[in-house]
């Protein structure tokens, strides 16, 4: 049990270093870096507080403490890919809108020119 | 024959991803069945000069800087078409599969009626068209799925043979079925209800390029259908809860 919280401790001090360093240069910007953030530290705090993951074991009604830790790392991560599921599926919406405003104006652009070039007789 | 049209009445838009082998011969033949009418040309980022020979053909081309697939691409044409102030639009796909003939009837279809949408559809007349077994076990499946839906049948669900008038284009305009749009967009407009009609058209092979469809893909598209018809139906109860 000690060497699996240790490792727990280990990968979530990892995942803090890694999305404060991710963060500082500007390959993850601050607001989808608390969701990592969030889930590194609640991870670090379960594995670093025998009181805290024995509750939470009681209160699922798990007998093994390690097995609550892997769900609950299991519940946070979900969490997390839902969030940046509606993320993506927001930036898409918006990728897509801009894409056909591109299309129309310059649709519109190219009507202008061939306009110019041969304006219609009055 | 084609009623008399007015400026900004009727608009064609056609779809196209990489159909240089047909498209030029469908604008022909759109011009040919309607004269006068402008033709627009989706070119959906294709990269084998559909918009060269769409251009040369005599019509004009919206190009999207990325490839969206076919509901983005008919979802441009329509916001185009709104904002132009056209009255109806018929799409006609680039692959040469709609015959354009059938343009003037689905016109009027639209014009006679208070119809949002006319489907052009390939069973009216004949249930056994020169269909693909996988299509036809398709069309078969979101018909029993559509009928407690849209409170009637309906014969083509599949058919992208489609003409819109302004309602429908202000509706799609904001909201369009972006992968696998057209059954989809059957039941966005029934639940603001709206009206649609089909009307028996000609359907040919394709005149050049080949289908995207394959086994895998037509098992996901009726998954994806399934699923976007269902949360249609979701969306507009919820909607109607909050009245």
């Amino acid at each position: 049990m000690d060497r699996l919280l240790n490792f727990m401790t280990l990968l979530s001090v990892a995942l803090i270093v890694l999305v404060l360093r991710s963060v500082r240069r500007a390959h993850i910007r601050v607001e989808y870096s608390v969701s990592w953030l969030g889930a590194a530290v609640t991870l670090l705090v379960l594995s670093r507080s025998n009181w805290a993951l024995d509750s939470i074991a009681r209160l699922l009604g798990i007998a093994d403490p390690p097995l609550a830790l892997l769900l609950v790392v299991g519940c946070i991560f979900l969490i997390v890919l839902y969030r940046f599921s509606t993320v993506i599926s927001d930036l898409k919406d918006a990728n897509i809108s801009l894409a056909q405003r591109v299309g129309i104006l310059e649709y519109h652009l190219r009507n202008l020119h061939e306009n110019q070039e041969n304006p219609k007789p009055r | 024959m084609t009623p008399a049209l007015h400026d900004r009445d009727l608009l064609i838009i056609v779809p196209a991803y990489n159909e240089a082998a047909s498209v030029g011969q469908v604008v022909h033949e759109v011009r040919e069945a309607v004269p006068g009418v402008p033709v627009v040309v989706i070119d959906d980022c294709s990269t084998d000069g559909t918009s060269t020979v769409a251009r040369e053909a005599g019509a004009s081309v919206l190009s999207l800087p990325h490839h969206l697939g076919l509901g983005g691409g008919v979802q441009a044409g329509y916001k185009l078409a709104y904002e132009l102030g056209y009255e109806y639009v018929i799409r006609v796909d680039g692959d040469g599969q709609h015959d354009p003939r059938d343009i003037p009837r689905i016109y009027e279809a639209l014009r006679t009626n208070a119809y949002q949408m006319v489907i052009g559809s390939r069973f009216l007349e004949n249930d056994a068209d020169q269909t693909s077994f996988g299509r036809s076990v398709g069309v078969r499946f979101f018909r029993i799925v559509l009928r407690p839906i849209l409170g009637k049948p309906v014969r083509d669900p599949t058919s992208g043979f489609v003409g819109v008038n302004r309602q429908a284009l202000l509706v799609f305009s904001r909201s369009f079925p972006l992968e696998y749009p057209e059954i989809e967009a059957l039941v966005v407009l029934q639940r603001r209800a709206f009206q649609f009609a089909e009307i028996p058209v000609r359907m040919r092979p394709r005149l050049g390029g080949r289908s995207s469809i394959t086994a895998v893909k037509s098992i996901y598209y009726i998954l994806h259908v399934l699923l976007g018809v269902f949360v249609n139906v979701l969306k507009f109860d919820r909607r109607r809860w909050k009245r």
